[in-house]
């Protein structure tokens, strides 16, 4: 596979939450907006490629058998890094997403790279892996955050397009959040299958 | 490089070579980061205490004491006053104050009041809210539309309550117990506020 | 005990985990086909979330707090998951086959079910007490298991029926689930004690 084909594979044939339907928790509990989706697929991409790059290097030194337990302190241990680093210099940030940062270390997505790429890749392939799944991963996730601000309250990346009192005040609460996605869904569907 | 076969003594060996780098690491990650997110902490508090507090000129994070409520009950908290003083002349204060009568969990604001003991700003620290809706809390109570303001009142003479429960603030729509919650916060920044002997008594 | 009581419902109804929280989604939208393996997932759930939550409660408070190590939780946490579902998983072979039978193809999806370290985090955020705790994690295990019966019921009715064809499968399913969701918000407001 060439390496642009590793890098776009993720972004769309295989994008995360389109297609392979994985990690929808943070997907539906951090988009009430743009900027906080975006943050959220951004934290995200940043364990993917560390988590990626460092098991793709160790992958031989590691017995089969205990590989899982393995890899799973290795994507604990980038989660928690990332969870000091943004207490310290993002605590906005870190305060909207609040739980789902740790819960990163249980994102399927990111154990799912490990295991299927990274585990039978070289470094560079893997960083690109975990790079194009990364950024599959954020533009879901600032697209449903932008459509879900939008529709609830009128704005994007809190730019006011119209007026608060106006917005559907429901995409913005949890039901609004199943809603949008599956119909997020459907025209990705529809896009994809004519290309 | 061949893989590394899976036998007792390998397995051993990796994980615990594993978690040892882990350990390494995130104790190096913690040492590092200690201090910028005390710093970030204290940032951010001395800097709702500058926004909801009258204007100063001392330094009331060096001032400030604790008050504790409810004392000997469940309910029992601790809230931190940061009295304001101008030329020696106490101007009211920032409470840090808190309820747990939130949606989920805690709910953290810094009210500042006035000597005599209206609400002069506040702040949301810290919550748990629904997202989306409890980030409202914000915006919701400083704006002068309709009943939504708490600005200005004073919790002694103004029934400080969400209109369901006979106040005169409107809540949040679709979040009345974010709002429920958030009065009761003000009301206990308020209690832990009067305790102070420098108030003025209306 | 009103506390108890209103811990239950709270978890249960008003703040549902999946519905609201969106926690554990990726078994709530995997296993809802039809509605014995969502008894069966439930289950499971509930089996691992209690001894989990109880295991790293202890651990936290003992270990971790009182070392000052408050920042090897998550590390901590995700390794005793999966540790014990693993052990679980030993255990139940040996002493009950029968059950083993109905949970065993659940439990490895388990370790990577976020509402488990989801409820453990949860627990230590909102400085419950050990029995506070137990009866957190067993009500949000109910609320799990409500909300996947619930859904799985309405997936098999969802089978029946005919659907574009870009919306077959997960897009109709998580749409659905937007609707129970709404039904859900009916009961936030409900308070006890």
């Amino acid at each position: 596979m060439n390496k642009r084909n590793i890098l776009l594979n993720g972004i769309i044939r295989e994008n995360p939450t389109f297609v392979l339907l994985l990690g929808m928790c943070p997907t539906l509990g951090t988009t009430t907006s743009a900027g906080n989706g975006m943050g959220m697929g951004l934290a995200t991409l940043f364990v993917l490629i560390c988590s990626n790059l460092v098991i793709s290097c160790v992958k031989n030194l590691i017995p089969d058998k205990v590989r899982i337990p393995a890899f799973i302190v290795i994507i604990a241990t980038f989660v928690t890094v990332l969870e000091m680093c943004m207490k310290a210099y993002m605590p906005a940030l870190y305060a909207s997403l609040g739980l789902f940062i740790p819960l990163i270390v249980v994102n399927c997505i990111v154990l799912g790279r490990a295991e299927s790429f990274a585990a039978k890749h070289g470094w560079f392939d893997s960083l690109l892996d975990g790079l194009g799944t990364g950024l599959g991963f954020t533009l879901a996730l600032t697209l449903l955050g932008a459509v879900r601000e939008f529709l609830g309250s009128g704005k994007i990346f809190n730019l006011t397009l119209f007026p608060e009192n106006y917005g559907i005040l429901i995409f913005i609460l949890a039901p609004g959040a199943f809603i949008a996605l599956g119909y997020l869904i459907v025209l990705f569907n529809q896009l994809t299958r004519k290309s | 490089m061949a893989k590394k076969a899976s036998t007792f003594f390998n397995m051993t060996l990796v994980l615990t070579a594993v978690c040892i780098v882990a350990g390494v690491v995130l104790g190096a990650v913690h040492r590092l980061t200690e201090e910028p997110v005390m710093r970030a902490e204290k940032a951010k508090q001395e800097q709702a205490v500058q926004e909801v507090a009258p204007d100063f000129d001392n330094d009331p994070l060096a001032e400030q004491y604790v008050c504790t409520l409810y004392a000997g009950t469940k309910e029992e908290m601790t809230l931190t006053v940061f009295p304001a003083r101008q030329n020696g002349v106490f101007v009211g204060a920032a409470v840090e104050s808190l309820t747990r009568k939130g949606f989920g969990g805690e709910i953290s604001v810094m009210v500042g009041f006035d000597a005599d003991s209206t609400i002069r700003n506040y702040r949301v620290l810290k919550h748990a809210e629904t997202p989306g809706l409890g980030s409202k809390m914000e915006e919701w109570f400083r704006s002068d539309k309709n009943r939504q303001s708490i600005l200005g009142l004073h919790p002694d003479k103004e029934n400080l309550n969400v209109s369901k429960d006979g106040g005169q603030i409107d809540a949040i729509t679709a979040a009345t117990i974010s709002s429920r919650a958030f009065l009761d916060a003000i009301q206990n920044a308020y209690r832990a506020f009067i305790q102070n002997p420098e108030t003025i008594k209306p | 005990m009103i506390t108890y009581l209103s811990i239950f419902i709270t978890a249960v109804f008003v703040n549902n985990i999946v519905l609201a929280q969106f926690l554990g989604i990726c078994p709530f939208l995997g296993v809802s086909k039809k509605v014995s393996t969502a008894w069966g997932m439930g289950m499971a759930v509930t089996f691992v979330m209690t001894i989990a939550t109880i295991v790293t409660y202890l651990l936290q408070k003992y270990l971790l707090d009182t070392a000052g190590l408050q920042y090897l939780q998550t590390i901590v946490f995700i390794l005793v998951i999966a540790a014990l579902v693993q052990m679980v998983e030993i255990i139940l072979k040996k002493v009950s086959p029968a059950l083993y039978q109905a949970l065993g193809v659940f439990l490895p999806l388990i370790t990577t079910n976020c509402a488990i370290l989801g409820v453990a985090i949860l627990v230590i955020q909102k400085n419950f007490n050990l029995v506070e705790s137990v009866v957190f994690a067993v009500s949000t295990a109910v609320g799990f298991t409500l909300a996947l019966i619930l859904f799985a019921g309405i997936r098999e009715q969802l089978s029946l029926t005919k659907v574009p064809k870009a919306m077959q499968g997960i897009p109709i399913a998580l749409i659905a689930a937007g609707l129970l969701a709404m039904a859900f918000m009916g009961f936030s407001g409900i308070k006890i004690g």
